[in-house]
Formats: C-alpha cells, structure tokens, sequence
C-alpha cells in the first residue's frame, strides 16, 4: 500500500534539512555545469548580431538574471503568503534567504543592462517604465532586508515582511509588464514568448535558455542554503533566550 | 580561445566580470555564513551537553 505524502511535511524543519540536505549538492552541480556551458555556448559559439554586434552575448547574462530577480520575489510572495495563512516557520525563512539572492540578480541585471544600454542606446539609464519598476523593485529588496535586520522578534519581522512582499509584487509585477502596459520607452518586449515570430533566433535562443536554466538552479541551490542557515541561527537564538530566562 | 569582440570588447566583457563577481561573492558570502553559523550551533550544543 502507497503511503501518501504531503508538500506540508517538509514545513517540519527537521524533515526540510534532511531532504534539503540530500538534493542540495545535486542542484547545486547541475546549476554549476548549466551555468557554465549556457555562458561559455553564448560567448564563445554563437554570432554576431546584425544590428548589436557582439553585445548581444550580454543577453546571457541579462535576461536570466532580469527573470530571476522579478520571479525571487514571487517565491518570497508565495512564501510569504504560507505564513501569513499557515504559520509555518520554514516559509517564512525561506523568504528570507531568497531576498539576498533577488537582491543579487536585480544588481547584476541593473548593471548590465546599464552596459548593454550605453552602446545601443547612447545612456547608461532611461527613466523608462520598465528600468524604473525594476529600480524600486531593487529598493523594494532592501527595505525588506532591512525590515528583517530591524525587528527583533523572529514572528512580528515575519509579518511586517510578508505585507511588504505582497506591497513591492505590484513592482515586481510592474517590472516584468512595464512595456507591455505602456508601450513606451527605450527597452525592448520580452526576449523570451511562447511566440516563435517574437523570440530571439534559435541560434541565440538555445544557449540563453540553458543559461536560464543555470542560473534558476543556482537560484534553488543558494535558497535551499541560506534556509538552512537561518533554520540553524534561529534554533541559536531560542537556545539563547532560553538560556538567558533561566 | 578568444574571439573578436571588435568595438564592443570593453561593454562585453565588463559586464561578464561584474556579473561573475557578483555571482561569486554571493556564494562566497552564503558558504562562510552557513559554516559560521553550523560551527556555532554545534559549539553552543556541545557547551550544554558539557555543562550537563
């Protein structure tokens, strides 16, 4: 007889460290190895563009961590929201760790789309909806970093940043629609459709979705440590406030 | 192997640096924080079972 298990059972600390611990050094090698051959493919193997020459290999870079950065924040949103309905700790420290993480990607998709811009488009930054979303989104991670920092009761941090998480997914949200809302500004529509006739071509396409690939699992890999990092500090600090009770 | 990035070499090549910095310091930075942290909680559970 098959034993039926839930997703739920891995809100129990003990048993997210144990499967965590198991599947982390895998994710991490794959992610590893998908990152690397997604870049060296992109720079070393694929042409020219027509019209943006050899800076569209920045695409490799760009556009995976632009997508990380909007979709860590919906991870933290979903994480977020488990907390605020079902109060499991690991959910809302899951959250946690991932913001780093966000904060990480949208730097280096602000950097180098920073780069990218200034040849392509004589600037180094436009006041564009999309640039702009993205901008506060980035302030958006450190207001919720530092929200985390600033209270010091584990469970009320974890509230105050859920209801910021679901305040700043309206800019996340903004960040990834931004062209398509207003239909202005310098940067360009999704790289990435399910559209054929909108995407980038195959040649281009190819490498950048293994690249993706890489940096979402290296995404999962770095989320999956520091979760267990912070499960482990907290258990620190209950251990200490106990101890200084007694 | 190198290729020829032409005029574009110094934006191309800047951006897979900085990115590839910033990638490293944030797996540097969580590796060192997860092994403080490890290293502290086994010394604290170490120290109670010591102390009885």
């Amino acid at each position: 007889m098959s034993e039926r298990r839930s997703l739920w059972e891995y809100a129990n600390p003990r048993k997210f460290m144990g499967l965590s611990g198991a599947v982390l050094p895998w994710i991490a090698i794959a992610g590893g190895v998908l990152l690397a051959v997604g870049l060296i493919w992109g720079f070393f193997f694929t042409p020219d563009d027509y019209r943006q020459g050899a800076t569209v290999k920045i695409i490799y870079l760009h556009v995976p961590s632009a997508l990380m950065a909007i979709n860590a924040w919906f991870m933290m949103l979903v994480a977020s929201l488990i907390w605020l309905i079902r109060r499991h700790h690991v959910s809302a420290l899951a959250a946690r760790a991932a913001a780093p993480v966000g904060v990480a990607m949208t730097i280096i998709a602000l950097v180098t789309g920073a780069i990218w811009g200034q040849p392509m488009w004589g600037t180094w930054w436009v006041w564009d909806p999309r640039l702009t979303s993205f901008l506060i989104l980035f302030l958006f991670y450190l207001g919720y970093i530092a929200l985390w920092s600033a209270v010091e009761n584990d469970d009320t941090a974890a509230d105050l940043t859920s209801v910021l998480c679901i305040v700043g997914s309206v800019f996340a949200m903004l960040s990834r629609y931004a062209v398509n809302f207003w239909n202005q500004g310098l940067h360009q529509g999704a790289s990435l459709s399910l559209d054929k006739e909108e995407n980038v071509a195959d040649i281009f396409y190819h490498p950048l979705l293994v690249s993706i690939g890489g940096f979402v699992l290296i995404f999962v890999a770095l989320v999956l440590l520091r979760t267990r990092t912070e499960i482990r500090a907290r258990q620190l600090r209950a251990y200490m406030a106990r101890e200084r009770m007694q | 192997m190198m290729i020829d990035l032409g005029k574009y070499a110094v934006p191309v090549l800047s951006a897979y640096g900085a990115s590839i910095a910033i990638l490293t310091l944030l797996i540097w930075q969580s590796l060192s924080r997860s092994a403080k942290v490890k290293r502290d909680l086994q010394e604290y559970e170490r120290k109670q079972r010591s102390d009885g």
